[in-house]
């Protein structure tokens, strides 16, 4: 019970402290802020030279975050959201919270986006990953489909990545994304809630592939030293996972949200990203990416959505993805 | 029934702490829903629903079913260690949900012994995913419960009657008509209920396990609406679906339980009949075929948590206390919250036991959501974060509790209701002399599962929490969102193994203030 007075006096300590350093409230998700997460190390970073105290506030996911946004409304204490993707951003900017963050375009992405709103600052393909020995991996959606390889999904309708595979199959696909999902149905071990349990799922082997990302390698390569994992190229290309951050209109801490932003894409926070997040950097890297990255599949192609057509088609497409797997 | 009103203090508490419960769920639903601009049902949330019901009811069925040969067998064999393996016949109760699906793949998945054996018989592999597969982790869940509700049915069969049953030389056939089976009537439908209820809220057992989206479940659309379409209407509506069908069958069991079966007893040690031959063997086959299914997935948790041991971060020891404290004292206030409630309805305020069953229907998620509606923004939420989840955990843990306190409750008035009343025994000395010690093994045994289930619930903490209040649960899924796996099955192992000590600890304390 000591926990409970104790994280009072923290709460009273931390207001205290905030009559004389300004506090920056960055909204992020939990793996963002984690220790071992990107978090850590720009908080350090950033505090360096804002004589501020930037102070994270997590929920689970971005789909966690938006909907935390949402119900704070307008007397949010957020000055800063880190971690939507561009299949939330939709929803996000129809909130109106969001102002303009006059930062420079970044120029890492491998398709052009540029929104007033919501600045990148690291990307990612999706991708099923698989153990190297796999014997003959598929090139394509449909080849997956005609295989009897076995593959664990994430639930669109829970989870970011398994929203971003139905856009995948949408944007490669169209109207042929029914047909697609039917044929990969008996492929299909299980749907779950989230990205964790289905990437445990793989890693204890009760499948052949999982829906990641093409720099999942990566972390078994550099934190595990383990080459097995790699991840398939499919000929009809990737769907990118962009993740944004933004600045709330209602901020009470403006100028330091601006110098956040500028700090997040710039060369040292862009630098923690590949091995904290497991992303690629928003913006290019003066030293080149660490080394290992240079073993992941480049995919020739890069597939992404618009904002408005990601919001438009995204509760047909999962109705579409629910009734073909339904079946 | 022995139903004398109580004094007016004991019921006015009682009737207060009902409509807190009852505030504290419905209050928090119709928060959600006061902010709600649109409502209608998803196109998918009927399937959804038929689902949920279909999975619950064949889960609550084969947990009872199977759950009554186990209890008899427990109940009449006496055997090395028999108190040492009840409670650890307990322990997939108390484990995360999580931890219990992979505890389960390590026996029956692809790569686990079970289909290891079948290839070497030459049998085809069997999937442990699909509906089978969620009422296999549903049994394999809520067995325990089942058959610990079922083996107090029996322990509580007054030694006297079995003696007479005995005397009048009655085969088993003769004693389970006239003894077990009029026991198991009044025991049964209260535990089916439980059950029921308990994988109508089910999540990501239906979700993980179930092999596609048709395997969906309300609280998945409900999460689904507050986290992904920020539609409160909807979740609302679906919250109030879930508290109707608890309503019902609250009040369908309320009319199939029989009140107390047999008269008092002089609370003489039990020493139920244990007949011999074929009998014997059957039992000796029940005892260790359940033991292997609900402990060859716990074996597997630890094999696979020793490794991450040594990998986990330095935050899991104050996450680690954090999730002590907050298990400890919502094990206590659910505790006396139970034991109020349950001695009100035993005196006859009958509408509080709906009250006490509330909290079994109510989606973590709504409560998480309307509470942080009540406090936004006069308070920052990360501050109430773990009084909060106390405070819920409580709130969740008060239908095992009472569920498990009821009946000898009810058996307990029925028995020293009126002697104690001749006596003049009424508050505290009555309190400490009469109803602790005779509830103390239901007491302890429930107050250890509130403990056990607080330790290990992710639910409400995830909307509130911050850095500074992370519990084990919420570190595990962070570990997890991080690829670090192995450290977080080490992590999940330190769970189980504190939530495991402390139900031990509670129930422990109960069976030893039984036997003074």
């Amino acid at each position: 019970m000591r926990t409970i007075p104790l994280s009072a006096a923290f709460a009273c300590l931390a207001s205290l402290a905030a009559a004389e350093t300004p506090v920056l409230d960055v909204y992020t998700y939990d793996s963002f802020a984690s220790e071992w997460g990107p978090g850590p190390a720009i908080e350090k970073g950033f505090e360096e030279s804002c004589a501020c105290d930037l102070h994270f506030v997590t929920a689970g996911d971005g789909a966690s975050l938006l909907a935390r946004l949402q119900l704070e409304g307008a007397a949010s204490a957020a000055d800063v959201v880190v971690g939507l993707d561009t299949n939330l951003t939709a929803q996000a900017a129809a909130t109106g919270l969001f102002a303009a963050h006059g930062q420079p375009a970044v120029t890492g992405l491998p398709t052009p986006y540029e929104d007033a709103n919501f600045l990148p600052f690291d990307w990612g393909w999706f991708a099923f990953v698989h153990n190297r020995s796999l014997a003959s991996p598929p090139k394509s959606f449909e080849e997956l489909a005609a295989s009897d390889l076995k593959i664990v999904i994430q639930d669109p309708r829970s989870s970011t990545p398994g929203l971003g595979l139905v856009m995948w199959v949408k944007a490669a696909y169209g109207d042929r994304a029914a047909e697609i999902w039917a044929g990969l149905k008996d492929n299909i071990v299980t749907v779950t809630p989230g990205w964790s349990e289905a990437y445990g799922l793989f890693l204890e082997g009760e499948a052949d592939m999982v829906l990641s990302y093409t720099t999942s390698p990566a972390y078994h390569l550099i934190a595990e030293s383990d080459d097995t994992k790699t991840a398939a190229a499919f000929d009809e290309g990737h769907y990118l996972q962009i993740e944004v951050a933004g600045k709330l209109g209602a901020s009470d801490q403006p100028a330091l949200a601006d110098a956040f932003l500028a700090y997040l894409t710039g060369e040292a926070a862009q630098g923690v990203i590949p091995t904290t997040n497991w992303m690629y950097p928003a913006n290019p890297l003066a030293a080149g990416l660490p080394q290992g990255f240079e073993t992941l599949i480049q995919p020739a192609k890069s597939l992404l959505l618009s904002q408005e057509e990601a919001g438009a088609l995204r509760d047909a497409a999962v109705a579409e993805w629910q009734a073909a797997l339904a079946q | 029934m022995a139903s004398r009103a109580g004094p007016i203090t004991a019921r006015a508490t009682a009737a207060l702490l009902g409509l807190a419960v009852a505030a504290l769920t419905l209050g928090s639903a119709a928060l959600t829903a006061g902010h709600a601009t649109d409502w209608s049902l998803g196109p998918a949330d009927g399937a959804a629903l038929r689902f949920t019901l279909v999975q619950a009811a064949l889960s609550a069925l084969v947990s009872c079913l199977l759950a009554i040969p186990l209890a008899r067998a427990l109940a009449r064999r006496h055997f090395a260690a028999r108190a040492l393996l009840i409670r650890l016949l307990a322990a997939p109760f108390l484990l995360p949900v999580v931890v219990a699906v992979l505890g389960l793949l390590a026996v029956f998945g692809r790569a686990g012994p079970v289909n290891a054996a079948l290839t070497g018989l030459g049998l085809p592999p069997l999937s442990i995913f699909g509906l089978h597969g969620v009422v296999l982790a549903h049994v394999f869940l809520n067995l325990p419960l089942a058959t610990r509700m079922i083996l107090q049915g029996w322990q509580a069969i007054p030694a006297e009657r079995f003696r007479l049953a005995m005397a009048l030389g009655m085969p088993p056939a003769a004693q389970f008509r006239h003894l077990e089976a009029p026991m198991l009537r009044s025991v049964l439908p209260g535990a089916l209920a439980t059950i029921f209820l308990l994988c109508l809220t089910s999540f990501a057992v239906a979700l993980t396990l179930g092999g596609g989206p048709s395997a969906s479940t309300i609280e998945l659309s409900i999460y689904q609406a507050l986290r992904f379409e920020f539609d409160l209407g909807r979740a609302a509506l679906l919250a109030a679906l879930q508290f109707a069908l608890c309503a019902a069958v609250t009040l369908a069991t309320l009319r199939l339980t029989t009140g107390a079966v047999f008269g008092p007893g002089l609370g003489r040690p039990l020493h139920i009949p244990n007949p011999q031959g074929w009998r014997r063997l059957v039992d000796g086959a029940v005892i260790v075929l359940a033991t292997a299914f609900l402990l060859g997935p716990l074996l597997g948790v630890t094999l696979r948590g020793l490794p991450g041991l040594a990998e986990m971060p330095a935050g899991v020891w104050p996450a680690l206390v954090r999730s002590l404290a907050v298990a400890i004292g919502s094990a206590l206030l659910a505790s006396a919250i139970a034991l109020t409630l349950a001695l009100a309805v035993a005196r006859g305020q009958g509408w509080l036991e709906l009250t006490a069953m509330l909290p079994l229907s109510a989606s973590g998620l709504v409560i998480g959501t309307g509470l942080f509606l009540a406090v936004h923004p006069s308070i920052q939420p990360e501050i109430l974060a773990l009084p909060v989840t106390l405070a819920v955990n409580a709130a969740m843990a008060l239908p095992y509790l009472f569920r498990l306190l009821l009946p000898e409750t009810r058996a307990l008035l029925a028995d020293y209701g009126r002697l104690s009343e001749s006596l003049g025994l009424y508050g505290l000395t009555r309190l400490r002399l009469l109803t602790l010690p005779r509830l103390a093994r239901p007491l302890g045994f429930g107050s250890g599962l509130a403990a056990a289930l607080s330790m290990g619930d992710l639910g409400v903490i995830a909307l509130f929490a911050s850095e500074r209040s992370e519990t084990l649960p919420l570190l595990i899924q962070r570990l997890m969102g991080a690829y670090r796996m192995e450290a977080a099955a080490g992590a999940a192992l330190v769970l189980v193994s504190a939530s495991f000590a402390l139900f031990w600890a509670f129930d422990r304390w109960g069976t030893s203030r039984a036997a003074a």
